[in-house]
């Protein structure tokens, strides 16, 4: 929380080439041509919502979507207009790095790019609708080395319908070989709702045993190979292995740690002192009201320090770091922590509250006990 | 003007649920007038909700009307196993009844047990033959069925449809003819027999009676014989349906008495009412107190519920006499009742107008019978709940029942099999007619108490038809056995078995826990145990991961409300040594045998 403007900012790009089966983001496929009317909306939602902005951002985030879809020129005259921040990061397909792409983007302050990867096996991708190839995954990463990107994120998915114990330890060699400097691994999640769900909702049942020991072998692998877990499904390059450099993601680390985010575009969220708001999914509505001069939309949640005390905590030990509780008292369930605490899950030293190893592992029924 | 005795008919009409004793009641009471057709409510006797809904009488009240000169006087029965002591308390008060059955159904063990009832109360039985009207009717196998029973001749059962009203004239001449007049002495002493009571939040207890002697006038002193409590006439009547006040009730009448009580536990059904200026010398014979056979633990589900639980069940008890609880407390349910009813379709009345009159969530735990045991070098005592039961003790008895069962001939093998395996004695068996088997066992009610009567259902394809009377306690070689859960003893676990079932039912039910308790973050144990000695162990293997896959900016507020969410169930779980227990978990008992070959 911060009385001087929020230090992050998002901005949302909904547009996507088609639609993962798996997603549950607000995209819009299609639609080439509102691309300029789209950048011109959030460019005004910007200017309408500057006021709630530090002087100097540390982070800005371009996330969709996919972000790197956008005209060239759009992208680049929003790239332009948005202020300037010590980390630029960008999400980006794959198949849409092209040579051009990346000098565009490194050209335009852009130092870290987020690549969804997802797997390195072609009928894994074809479960997850995604339109890359394995080699074009390689293919990107190389293109943005040679743009002069120093900062490179993998986004893996595991437990998809149909991979094999042998399917994932490939899926982490191949992304290890491109020596990333930072790793998203999450576990799918076929979420109530989505096509996927509706496909794949039974064979994920079946093979949630045998999945199971997945993430253990993610976390195993990738600390072996030099990687700091530092949250829950992230991994960096530890310092000894970076030239002395801190590669966490800065910008979800705010969220993490509970700082203060404006959020633009379709969908997009902000948090800001007690409140938080998201604006509403539709995109015509979303150009049409900025067209107008007016804000967008929004869907308001009022966020008493209570809740943001829970949230801190809930966020908090998703981190290896250990959580101060100044402040945190009221949300924390006493009698829950110390029954926590004997099965060797949580260890409250002094005034910081950490979990252990095994206790990071079920992360979140544990912050469930520990939450008042 | 005093009522000639010779004029006054009072009977009962006993039937199987079913059968249409209900329907032939109300054309009863058109027939004769009593109710006007606008009046004319179908199941006009059966007030209560719930009654009307399942079908069956719980209550039994009493009905004057008026027939070609004579005075009848219909007495309700109760058409359920679980109380058959009413039954044979509202018989007590009649000369005759007529026996209802269905001619497409014939002969059921409900029909049976109340025709015995009956015939041991000396009545006069008028047959009657009902839903001749139809298609699949055979009155004449129907007829011959129930002239047999009752060792009458087939002409002189009557034929009749109570729904359309074909023959129910004839029904009320033949109890005229064939019902004798009452014959208590009118001058001696009074003497009353209350067969039924109900609560009015207004009066008090009303009691419902059959004066066998003397009289009975409003504002009198009364006494109930057996209790010994006294109270004020304050006001006699009849119902007709409604209640019509009168000064007096005379020997061979039925009536009510308003007595002011505030308690239903103060007068009891089957005492004898007599006059406190000049009692009589002997109550009324047949007098008992029911006893509650059949116990079960009732929770609220929210605990804070607590207090309006025991003032729901404070007010059912005041018309409902049967009812017994006491408070009771368990390490993992909390604070609840134990409750004793008269049977399982009394537990689940008393259970449903907990829920639906008093809008209460309950957890009922699975049943069980009362146990006479006798600790080491101790005097007997009651037991009421399975985790009673000492460690160790020198006998044990449990309630035995004679069950009465009957069942199409093809299905006999599947009926004594399955009371063999409950541990039956086999009785007898009999023919009632070429296709119709009657068979009787001697059973232990514990293995009644849970799942008998559908199993029995479904495994004649729901042709039997099932009744029973209490046969008191006899000696078993049960034990108790125990559920420990990660290591502690869970109390509302424990069950009692006769030892040679023990290692199967403690297998089962360790079973069925593994299913029940979610997966914890730690291994979880759970035993059978009777004693010291483990006999069953499963164990709920730990989570291995929980967690939320993804959390950035615009997920924060969804999670959180998916942890609330989740911390929300973990509440509604009881803790029993560090391990979240559903409450579900503590029906399993419940479903052991699902699926189970038995």
């Amino acid at each position: 929380m911060s009385t001087t403007g929020a230090r992050h900012l998002y901005v949302h790009l909904p547009f996507c080439a088609s639609r993962c089966g798996y997603c549950d983001f607000v995209t819009v496929v299609g639609r080439d041509g509102e691309h300029e009317r789209y950048v011109t909306a959030l460019l005004g939602e910007l200017e309408l919502e500057r006021d709630l902005l530090a002087p100097r951002l540390e982070t800005l985030y371009l996330g969709g979507g996919t972000p790197t879809l956008i005209r060239p020129d759009e992208l680049e005259r929003l790239l332009a207009s948005l202020p300037t921040a010590d980390e630029v990061t960008i999400e980006a397909n794959p198949e849409t790095v092209t040579r051009d792409l990346a000098a565009l983007l490194a050209q335009n302050r852009v130092d870290r790019v987020s690549i969804g990867a997802q797997s390195f096996h072609m009928h894994l991708l074809d479960v997850l609708e995604r339109r890359s190839r394995p080699e074009s995954v390689r293919r990107a990463v190389h293109r943005l080395r040679d743009a002069g990107i120093g900062n490179i994120s993998i986004d893996l998915i595991y437990g998809i319908p149909g991979q094999e114990p042998a399917h994932l330890e490939r899926d982490l060699a191949e992304a290890l070989a491109l020596e990333p400097e930072h790793v998203s691994a999450y576990e799918l999640e076929a979420k109530p709702g989505t096509r996927f769900a509706h496909a794949h909702g039974a064979e994920l049942v079946r093979q949630a045993d045998a999945m199971e020991s997945y993430f253990e072998h993610v976390v195993e692998t990738l600390t072996g190979a030099g990687y700091r877990w530092y949250e829950t499904a992230n991994f960096c390059r530890r310092p000894e292995y970076a030239g002395g450099r801190d590669l966490r993601a800065r910008h979800n680390l705010g969220y993490w740690l509970g700082h203060d985010y404006l959020g633009l575009g379709v969908g997009a969220v902000s948090t800001i002192e007690n409140r938080r708001w998201r604006n509403a999914p539709s995109l015509a509505r979303y150009t049409a009201t900025l067209a107008a001069g007016e804000r967008p939309a929004r869907e308001l949640e009022e966020l008493p320090p209570p809740v943001r005390a829970s949230e801190r905590l809930m966020l908090g030990l998703r981190l290896d770091e250990p959580l101060a509780l100044d402040g945190l008292e009221d949300a924390l369930d006493e009698p829950g922590l110390d029954r926590l605490a004997d099965a060797g899950l949580a260890v409250r030293n002094g005034g910081m509250l950490a979990l252990t190893r095994r206790g990071r592992f079920l992360g979140g029924g544990v912050t469930a006990r520990l939450l008042a | 003007m005093p009522m000639d005795q010779q004029l006054i008919r009072n009977f009962s009409i006993i039937a199987h649920i079913d059968h249409g004793k209900s329907t032939l009641a109300d054309r009863i009471l058109q027939l004769t007038e009593t109710v006007s057709a606008r009046e004319m409510r179908d199941q006009l006797l059966d007030s209560m909700e719930l009654e009307r809904e399942r079908g069956i009488t719980i209550k039994a009240q009493a009905v004057r009307v008026q027939w070609k000169g004579h005075e009848l006087n219909l007495i309700d029965t109760p058409g359920h196993v679980d109380f058959t002591y009413e039954v044979s308390r509202s018989l007590q008060a009649c000369e005759g009844a007529l026996l209802v059955v269905d001619a497409a159904q014939g002969i059921e063990a409900q029909t049976l047990a109340n025709a015995y009832l009956a015939i041991e109360n000396d009545l006069e039985i008028v047959p009657v033959v009902n839903k001749i009207d139809l298609p699949q009717a055979d009155p004449d196998a129907a007829s011959a069925e129930v002239a047999d029973l009752i060792g009458d001749a087939a002409d002189n059962v009557l034929r009749i449809s109570a729904k359309t009203g074909q023959g129910v004239d004839a029904v009320l001449d033949a109890i005229v003819e064939r019902i004798p007049a009452p014959a208590g002495d009118p001058t001696a002493p009074p003497r009353a027999l209350i067969f039924d009571s109900s609560y009015d939040q207004y009066r008090g207890v009303v009691a419902f009676v059959r004066v066998v002697d003397g009289v009975l006038r409003a504002r009198e002193q009364l006494r109930a014989m057996a209790l010994g409590t006294r109270f004020e006439a304050q006001e006699i009547g009849f119902m007709s349906p409604a209640m019509r006040p009168v000064e007096e009730l005379q020997a061979g009448e039925v009536g009510y008495v308003v007595t002011g009580l505030k308690d239903v536990s103060e007068l009891r059904v089957g005492d004898t009412l007599t006059g406190e200026k000049r009692p009589a010398a002997a109550p009324l014979p047949g007098y008992k107190e029911v006893k509650p056979m059949v116990f079960a633990g009732l929770f609220p589900t929210d605990s804070d519920d607590y207090p309006e639980l025991r003032d729901a069940l404070e007010k059912l008890k005041l018309n409902d006499a049967a009812l017994f609880y006491e408070p009771e407390t368990s390490q993992a349910l909390g604070f609840g009742f134990r409750c004793g009813f008269l049977g399982l379709l009394h537990m689940e009345i008393v259970r449903e107008r907990l829920e639906r009159e008093f809008d209460l969530d309950l957890l009922v735990t699975a049943p069980n019978v009362a146990y006479r045991v006798k600790p080491l070098n101790e005097e007997w005592v009651e037991v009421h709940t399975p985790a009673d039961l000492p460690d160790a003790f020198d006998e044990v008895e449990e309630p035995y029942i004679r069950a009465s069962i009957i069942v199409p001939k093809e299905h006999v093998g599947a009926v004594m099999e399955l009371c063999n395996d409950r541990r039956g004695k086999f009785d007898h068996l009999e023919y009632l007619s070429e296709q119709r088997v009657h068979l009787t066992y001697e059973l232990p009610l514990g293995e009644i108490v849970l799942d008998f009567y559908d199993q029995l259902k479904s495994r004649t394809r729901g042709y039997a038809s099932f009744d029973y009377d209490l046969a008191g306690f006899r000696a078993g070689n049960l034990a108790r056995v125990d559920i420990l859960v990660a290591g502690e003893p869970v109390d509302a676990l424990s069950l009692i078995v006769h030892r040679d079932f023990a290692y199967e039912r403690g297998k089962m039910l360790v079973e069925k826990l593994r299913e029940e308790i979610p997966r914890q973050m730690f291994d979880v144990a759970i035993q059978a145990a009777i004693g010291a000695r483990i006999i069953a162990r499963e164990t709920v293997k730990a989570r291995r991961k929980d967690v939320l896959a993804k959390c950035y900016g615009g997920d924060i507020t969804r999670k959180r409300k998916l942890l609330e969410k989740q911390k929300a169930g973990k509440k509604r779980m009881k803790q029993v040594g560090g391990v979240e227990v559903p409450q579900e978990a503590f029906l399993a008992v419940l479903n052991l045998n699902d699926g189970a070959k038995r």
